[in-house]
């Protein structure tokens, strides 16, 4: 017998009758915010939330995403960033100064490690738990983007921000990679303290666009 | 980890001892604890549907025990038809075997880890060092603990028991390339372990993790963390080899939206935890290319067989119950001789491990039955009642000994004697005789022989005189 009828045949002989047994899932919890909250309470609930991780939050017009972007690169002293080969074109047209370089083809994880920052779009947010999450799609670029460089910064629109933890597992597509992000990287495992910044980004940036889409 | 092979880890009580007597370790787990129990307190009540939530918690994990060879059937296939490859192992050496394997199928002679419990279970370092492979720790505390050559005690933070002093001190020894003007500021410790690791996850090939959660209908895992070493581990290398229990599968991806909220909020205190990865089988472009999945029994389907012990297989490895353990507080995890401590460890190690030596015999005893981690479980494991159970259980393993225990041979006498009138009635003048032979001022404050450990912590008061029994017959004949 293989191992796989053997741990199989246990699980079976040990559930014994009451293998099958349909158990119902109360759920009963909430899938939306608590109080009927209008798009600019969800909105202000998320750059509150981002904010509690000490990750940087600025609201900025549709029509100023590409001065925001260079300011906070400019800020940082980036001269060069890494970019999805899909970010909208849009939002580095006014990087002077900083050259960015688009991932395609992709580039090694040793000169990602030399970059000063990326810019991504997300997938979705989370406003209860002040999450962003990517999934790969437009405007995100592969995993190892948003991990390597010290910088993440990250354009997030207004009505990408669901409320709730359940909106967002909704809205998600489980074959596609997900990252979950929640402020900068940190530990407690010092004493307990949140310490930012081991690994991943020790530095996240989050612009949220209100307003149409451009 | 285990102990080091031939020298079975002492009894509970007797390792505790050691663990008692150590001020500095006290301090440091009543710091670190006394820090996390407010944070997850505030976190929890934030909530106003958190008791919505453990129970919807509870009920998934039962969905999943009673119907687990369906939801692995449906996770291998999915796992499958998405890219990766499942291996299934019936005990920690055949795990191990596999992953050797595996690695050696890559020609690689390092691999990274994500902190895992279940690699730390089955002893996987120990494994590969002897097949050659060097396996590294990239966990923050995961590092102090393999730097310093020395056991986890907590399953979230297994440095827990070492304070920021003793972590410099440990870096200046032992870490290659620590800066010589290193501070004992946690953020100037973080730092000098980015550096330290940053080229490993660079040049990493082959990694190896553990997962919170994997989804049997779209066949995706599910890894928490912090500081982004997983991110590393499961993003930059070639080969990604992934080892779970069984039990850790859940029917759709729809019940992530229960445990993506229990298990961050019950087990850092934070609305969400910094990063949770989660990938299904391979994606071209996107991370590693091959995958392999290792299903661990390992003792699972024993307890799954046990109809009261089964509940601890709910367990999603949050640690509120450790952080909230007198127990646990005092005495810290190395006592409890397994990688699972505290309260979850002391009803799960004896039942992966059978109560038949003396040291997971010993774990049920390892509580005061007060239930402070019931109340907070977020899946609802009402651990004083397994406690309670296994213990039965552990009486009944020695009930068939050839010779018994001291305690089991003073029930038996106990029995025979209260099992005749005539036999009690003896026993009793001669018992009462001799306890008020040894009281002093209506009190036993000491009892002779072996009887003086129970004293030694309580006073009895002296028997009366004359035994109820004897007194009634006295009064006229018994009438």
């Amino acid at each position: 017998m293989n191992s796989r009828e053997k741990v199989l045949g246990r699980v079976r002989a040990a559930l014994g009758p009451a293998r099958g047994t349909p158990v119902e899932v109360p759920r009963g919890y909430r899938r939306r915010l608590a109080e009927p909250a209008d798009r600019a309470d969800v909105v202000a609930l998320f750059s509150e939330r981002v904010a509690e991780y000490r990750a940087s939050v600025r609201h900025v017009g549709a029509d100023e995403v590409a001065t925001a972007v260079a300011a906070a690169l400019w800020g940082r002293g980036a001269a060069r960033i890494a970019v999805p080969a899909d970010l909208p074109y849009g939002w580095l047209a006014e990087l002077e100064g900083v050259q960015a370089v688009a991932d395609a083809p992709p580039i090694p994880a040793g000169a990602l490690d030399g970059m000063d920052g990326v810019v991504t779009g997300c997938a979705v947010a989370i406003a209860q738990t002040g999450t962003i999450v990517l999934d790969g799609g437009r405007g995100q670029g592969r995993r190892a983007l948003t991990l390597v460089p010290d910088h993440h910064l990250c354009v997030v629109h207004a009505d990408q921000i669901v409320g709730t933890v359940p909106e967002a597992v909704a809205r998600l597509d489980p074959v596609r990679p997900l990252t979950w992000i929640s402020g900068p990287s940190a530990t407690s495992d010092i004493e307990m303290a949140r310490v930012e910044g081991v690994h991943g980004p020790r530095v996240l940036e989050v612009l949220i666009v209100d307003g149409p889409l451009c | 980890m285990t102990a080091p092979a031939g020298t079975p880890p002492p009894k509970f009580a007797d390792a505790a001892r050691a663990a008692l007597a150590d001020t500095q370790l006290r301090r440091n787990l009543h710091n670190a604890t006394a820090t996390i129990r407010e944070r997850r307190a505030a976190a929890a009540g934030e909530l106003p549907d958190w008791e919505e939530l453990r129970a919807a918690g509870a009920a998934i994990k039962d969905r999943t025990l009673l119907n687990l060879d369906r939801y692995l059937e449906e996770l291998e296939r999915a796992v499958t038809d998405a890219g990766g490859t499942v291996h299934w192992a019936a005990t920690a050496a055949e795990a191990n075997r596999i992953v050797t394997r595996l690695v050696r199928a890559t020609g690689q002679r390092e691999v990274v880890k994500v902190k895992s419990m279940v690699t730390q279970e089955i002893g996987l370092n120990e494994a590969l060092a002897a097949a050659g492979i060097t396996a590294r720790e990239t966990d923050l505390a995961e590092l102090i603990v393999q730097l310093g050559d020395d056991r986890p005690s907590h399953i979230l933070v297994p440095a827990i028991h070492r304070n920021r002093a003793q972590i410099r001190e440990l870096f200046l020894r032992a870490m290659p390339g620590a800066p010589a003007d290193l501070t004992d500021e946690p953020a100037a410790l973080a730092a000098a372990a980015r550096a330290y690791l940053r080229e490993r996850f660079l040049a990493a090939e082959v990694a190896v993790s553990g997962a919170n959660f994997m989804v049997a209908e779209t066949g995706t895992m599910v890894v928490l963390e912090s500081e982004g070493n997983g991110r590393m581990c499961l993003t930059l290398p070639e080969t990604l080899i992934t080892v779970a229990g069984i039990e850790k599968v859940v029917p759709t991806w729809e019940d992530l939206e229960v445990f993506l909220q229990l298990l961050p909020r019950s087990s850092t205190g934070e609305r969400m935890n910094p990063y949770t990865s989660t990938w299904t089988g391979v994606t071209p472009g996107d991370g590693p290319r091959e995958f392999h999945l290792v299903l661990l029994d390992n003792g699972r389907t024993k307890a799954l067989a046990d109809e009261v012990g089964r509940a601890a297989l709910r367990c999603i490895r949050c640690s509120a119950c450790l952080n909230v353990c007198p127990v646990y507080e005092r005495t810290g995890g190395h006592a409890y001789g397994s990688v699972y401590p505290g309260p979850i460890g002391a009803i799960l190690t004896p039942q992966l491990r059978g109560v038949k030596a003396a040291q997971p015999a010993s774990l049920p005893f390892a509580s005061t039955l007060c239930g402070a981690c019931t109340d907070l479980c977020p899946v609802k494991i009402d651990i004083p009642e397994i406690l309670v159970h296994l213990r039965g259980e552990v009486v009944e393993a020695r009930r068939h000994r050839p010779v018994p225990t001291p305690e089991l041979a003073l029930m038996r006498t106990a029995a025979w004697t209260m099992a005749d009138p005539r036999r009690y009635e003896a026993a009793l003048r001669r018992g009462t005789r001799w306890a008020r032979l040894l009281s002093r001022g209506g009190r036993i404050r000491r009892l002779p022989g072996p009887l003086g450990k129970w004293s030694d912590a309580r006073d009895l008061p002296a028997p009366p005189a004359q035994s109820f029994r004897a007194w009634w017959r006295e009064r006229e004949g018994g009438r």
